[in-house]
This record gives structure tokens, C-alpha cells and sequence, in this order.
């Protein structure tokens, strides 16, 4: 009887770990109501057995995960430098360079690649006893807003099968969904991370540029990549983001600033506070569930005491040309380094010389979208066009910063969606490139203005989840927290969890 | 400014990133192109005078560290990534040919 009660509490113990915040697992570890391996163990089982439909991960890392959770547990009975993130299984979007574990971009190209080393948030996570479980899906390269041009699987999205999981970070923002980790690393080169965590209803932060180290990721677009968590709610997202931030001397365009402690102000009343609305982001085109979730969370803050005040971002309609003009050019350049002659696939059949390598591996090795963007990048590089294009674009660039710069001298924060429609289904999209890229609306602007922008889950529109994003002003993700926190103390979109 | 990018273009700029490409590819992406670039016409209605060009967007300017030799990885490790090597360097085929 004694026996049969205690394996039945065991069994429930187990079923819901997967589910825990990093806070409450966090104290659960502390108090030794559980362990990292017991932890890890359950997140890694339910990865086996949930993951073969939703295609989460490229790669899942059992032996380094329980080899991490065994002496994060020491750490925890030692009491030594333990830190909220101490015995946490997470996982990382697959641009990001693991030491001695396949890293692919989820690209033929770099299909057998295995780093030599970390990149500096791995390097970070790893110092404050995180567990590294796996890598996730992604678009090739980060080039893609639906998952579907990973060159390996497609990810489904959690709340039906059917449907996308939003790009390029798909995989990490899934996984969160699935609750097949219980933190992720996305990236976000231009909604990246937030337009995947509105179709799968986590929340997620793209940073202020600079504020992340990039060593070690591989680069899209230098001066757009931002790393960001991917997690349950705000409070989680504020404890991940702290411990990956800050300067790194392998990145020069990293902040020296220090970062700041960003749960301090996170339950200070948001009353008196302004919220602007961008009137550009509210056209034709939105999804009318969408509209209505937004519509919803601004009244939720108008409740919370904050001031509503409509605001301008006049550029918005030329945010997506210059955002894709500026990524194609950038991009071109940053994949010229897979040349099949120092790392990854190399087909070298009947070559004559080494720009026979370069043509036959690229070729190979390339998916569509990344032959598309990089050949365009050449185009509007090239002699003749780069005026018209390349300089044109950052020329626009600079207004678009602008815009956010006024609009922020009046409010804290801005409000907008993370997409104009939810989730849509596989294959809707995939023949017309011009129509997949209109998905990015919302999110491409603030990569090019370098501005934070937090998303978080704010409803459901035919049974799909709805996202918004709140942007803010440069280096001020502290204020987001808040903002967000404040929500997620009042509604509970957040905690909704797909039926797996 | 609008412009077909005939398969010409297109077989032109695949050669400039290094990136074989089929005659049927070359067709596929010269039609593709051709209404992508012409949605980024659509900046030319910007009123661009007298605006600069962005740069960097942290206004980090000359970052600078004392050069000092630090430990890095091996050539030895790094080579293992190497498709081909010899003699501790990395091997291609010919690098100036005939062309």
C-alpha cells in the first residue's frame, strides 16, 4: 500500500517536471525535492517520446545532459556557486557552435561539422551548471519564417500538427511548447525568435544588439543576430538573459555596460506608465482573432493603470525591403567562408582547381532560399546597382531607427503583434518567396534599429496561439520585463500548454 | 527602374558568390528575382537627401586591446575539421590555373 502511494506521487513527480518554470524547478533543486538528473532525465525522456512528431531537435546530447546534471546535483550539495540556472536542461537553436557536438544550421553544408568550441553563451550557460540537451531545428541558415527550409525535417507546430512552427527559430520555440527543455536559445536576425514564440505561445526576447555576446554564432547578418531565450514566461526569460549577457572581448560590438539585475524591478507597479501603439501596425491584413487578442492586452494595461497613446513609425511600410536588402547583401558575404576547402561538406569530384570545389560543394551544400539570397545579395552588391540598393537601404535603415527613437521619447514602450496571422499551415507558403517574407512584417524592423523587443503569448485565434511584442528603448530590456511580468500576473495565456 | 533578371544575370551573379547552378535553376530563380527586386523598388519613393548612410548602430568606435599573443587553438585541432590536409597546412587543387 505504502509501496503502491509511493510510486504512484513518484510517477506524478516525474509527469510534470518537464512542465516546471525554471523558477520553480530551480526551487525544487535547491531544496532537493529533486535532482538535476532526475530533471534532465525526465525532460530527456519525454524529448524520445514526444519529439518524433514535432521534430524539435537535430540533435539530442544524452551523455553530455546527464554527465552536466550529475555535477550540477554536486554543486547543488556542495553549495558552491549555485545559480538559478544550476541543473536547468535547456537547449540551443543550431547556429550556435558547441564544442565537440554536431553544429549544422540545419544545412547539408554543415550537415557533419563539429566545432572545436563554445560559443560564449554556451561557455556562460555551462559556468552557471545549465544542462545542454540538444539542438534544435531551424531554418537553413536562419533563412526562413516557417522552419520549412531546414535542409533535415520540418517542425510542427505544437497546437496542430499541420501547421508551422514560425521561423527561422522553430525548433527552439517548440520545444519550449512541447516542454521538451525547459529553456531554449533562439536567435533573432528579424523576428527570429518572436515571430515563433507568437505561433507557439512561449515567450521570448530578441535583445538590444550588442547585448549578447555573438562568438560563436554563426552569422546571418552580423550587424542584425541577436541571441535570445526562449522560455515559459517573463521571470524565466529576465534569469536567462541575464546570465548570457554582457561585453565579451571576442565581440567588439558588444556593450560594456554592466547588465543590470532585471528580475530588481520586475514587480513594480506599471501604473502612470505610457504604452504607445505604432497606427502603422494596425492595417488591413490582420487576422481578426489577432486583432482582437491585441486589442485585449491593451485594455488588460489600461486596467494595470498605463497610459495608451497612439504613436508613428512612418517608415514601416519600407521596413521589410531594407531589412531583406541588407540581410541578402550581408548574407552573401557571411556564407562565402563554406567553400568546402577548411570545414564541412566538400565536393571535390573531378575538380580541376579549387573554384571547382567552391561551385560543386556550394551547389550541393545550399538549399534554394540560401542560393536565392545570397545570389540577390550579390546582385544588389554588384557594380551599378549598390547605390540604388545596398546604399539606398541603409539610408532608409537610418530613418527606421529614427522613427523608433521619436516614438520612444513619448512612451515607455511600444505595443504591436508579433504576426498578423497565427500559425499557418505546412507547405502554404513554400512557393512563393515573396509572400513568406510578408509574414516578417511585424518583426523585421527593430533588427535593423538594433531595439529590444520582448514577445509573449496575449490569446488564441481558431484555437492558434496569438502573440505580441513589446519594443523598447535601447538597452532598456529592464522595462520590458516589467511590462511583460505585469501581464503575465494578470492573464495566463502563458501557461496554456498544447495536448500532447 | 523596373528589370527582368534574365537567366544571363542570374547565371552571372551564381558565378560571383562561387555557386554552381543548372540551366533549369538559372530559369526557376531569374523569375523569382525579378518580383523581388521589383518589390524593393518601392524605396525609391523615400525621400533619402541629406540622410547618412547607417553604419553601426551601438556607436562603439576603434575597440581596442593590447596586443597580446594568447593561447588559441591548435593547428593540430583545427586541421581536424579540414577536409584535406598536408604537412600541418590545409590542401586545395590548384589555385592559379590556366583560366
Amino acid at each position: 500500500m505504502l509501496f503502491s502511494a509511493n510510486s504512484a506521487s513518484l510517477r506524478q513527480k516525474t509527469m510534470q517536471l518537464h512542465n516546471l518554470t525554471i523558477r520553480e524547478a530551480s526551487e525544487m533543486l535547491a531544496t532537493k525535492k529533486i535532482s538535476s538528473v532526475e530533471l534532465t532525465q525526465a525532460t530527456l525522456q519525454r524529448a524520445h517520446e514526444i519529439d518524433p512528431k514535432i521534430k524539435s531537435y537535430v540533435t539530442i546530447t544524452d551523455d553530455v545532459a546527464l554527465e552536466q546534471a550529475k555535477q550540477a546535483d554536486e554543486r547543488i550539495a556542495k553549495g558552491e556557486n549555485v545559480t538559478p540556472l544550476t541543473g536547468i536542461p535547456f537547449a540551443a537553436k543550431d547556429c550556435i557552435s558547441t564544442r565537440n557536438i554536431r553544429t549544422t544550421c540545419s544545412s547539408k553544408i554543415l550537415e557533419e561539422y563539429v566545432p572545436q568550441y563554445n560559443a560564449t553563451v554556451i561557455n556562460k550557460l555551462a559556468d552557471a551548471g545549465a544542462v545542454l540537451m540538444g539542438k534544435n531545428n531551424m531554418d537553413e541558415f536562419g533563412m526562413g519564417s516557417s522552419c520549412e527550409n531546414s535542409a533535415f525535417f520540418n517542425t510542427h507546430n505544437p497546437w496542430d500538427l499541420e501547421r508551422v512552427p514560425g521561423g527561422s527559430s522553430g525548433g527552439s520555440a517548440a520545444a519550449i511548447s512541447a516542454s521538451l527543455c525547459s529553456f531554449s536559445l533562439g536567435e533573432d536576425t528579424g523576428g527570429s525568435v518572436r515571430m515563433p514564440a507568437g505561433f507557439c505561445n512561449v515567450t521570448g526576447i530578441k535583445p538590444t544588439y550588442g547585448r549578447v555576446s555573438r562568438y560563436g554564432l554563426i552569422s546571418l547578418v552580423s550587424s542584425f543576430d541577436c541571441i535570445g531565450p526562449m522560455t515559459r514566461d517573463v521571470y524565466d526569460c529576465a534569469t536567462v538573459l541575464e546570465t548570457i549577457a554582457g561585453h565579451d572581448e571576442r565581440d567588439s560590438t558588444t556593450f560594456n555596460s554592466p547588465v543590470p539585475q532585471y528580475d530588481q524591478n520586475l514587480n513594480k507597479s506599471v501604473k502612470g506608465m505610457t504604452i504607445g501603439i505604432p497606427k502603422e501596425y494596425f492595417v488591413s491584413g490582420m487576422e481578426a482573432g489577432v486583432e482582437s487578442s491585441i486589442q485585449e492586452a491593451i485594455r488588460t494595461y489600461e486596467k494595470l493603470g498605463m497610459k495608451i497613446q497612439e504613436v508613428s513609425l512612418p517608415n514601416t511600410q519600407y521596413a521589410l525591403p531594407v531589412y531583406y536588402l541588407l540581410l541578402f547583401a550581408e548574407a552573401s558575404s557571411n556564407l562565402a567562408r563554406f567553400d568546402g576547402t577548411r570545414f564541412g561538406l566538400s565536393v571535390s569530384e573531378n575538380a580541376k582547381d579549387v573554384i571547382d570545389i567552391y561551385l560543386q560543394t556550394r551547389h550541393e551544400g545550399f538549399g534554394d532560399e540560401v542560393k536565392r539570397r545570397i545570389m540577390l545579395g550579390a546582385y544588389a552588391l554588384s557594380a551599378g546597382y549598390y547605390d540604388a540598393y545596398y546604399l539606398k537601404a541603409q539610408k532608409v535603415r537610418t530613418l527606421l531607427r529614427r522613427d523608433f527613437e521619436t516614438a520612444l521619447a513619448s512612451c515607455d514602450i511600444l505595443l504591436a503583434p508579433t504576426c498578423p496571422t497565427t500559425a499557418f499551415k505546412l507547405g502554404e507558403k513554400t512557393n512563393d518567396p515573396l509572400e513568406m517574407y510578408l509574414s516578417d512584417i511585424y518583426v523585421v524592423a527593430t533588427n535593423p534599429a538594433g531595439v529590444p523587443a520582448l514577445a509573449l503569448p496575449c490569446g488564441f485565434s481558431n484555437n492558434m496561439p496569438v502573440g505580441m511584442q513589446l519594443i523598447g528603448k535601447h538597452l532598456d530590456e529592464q522595462t520590458l520585463f516589467r511590462v511583460g511580468h505585469a501581464y503575465q500576473q494578470v492573464t495566463d495565456w502563458h501557461k496554456q500548454s498544447p495536448n500532447l | 527602374m523596373t528589370q527582368t533578371i534574365d537567366t544571363n544575370t542570374v547565371k552571372h551573379v551564381a558565378h560571383l558568390v562561387r555557386l554552381g547552378i543548372s540551366e533549369e535553376e538559372a530559369q526557376k530563380f531569374s523569375g523569382q528575382f525579378s518580383s523581388i527586386i521589383d518589390y524593393f523598388n518601392m524605396l525609391n519613393e523615400v525621400d533619402t537627401e541629406n540622410v547618412p548612410p547607417a553604419s553601426d548602430i551601438t556607436n562603439n568606435t576603434n575597440v581596442l586591446r593590447e596586443d597580446v599573443a594568447k593561447p588559441s587553438m591548435s593547428r593540430e585541432e583545427f586541421l581536424n575539421n579540414a577536409p584535406q590536409s598536408e604537412r600541418g597546412y590545409v590542401k586545395v587543387p590548384t589555385v592559379l590555373g590556366e583560366e
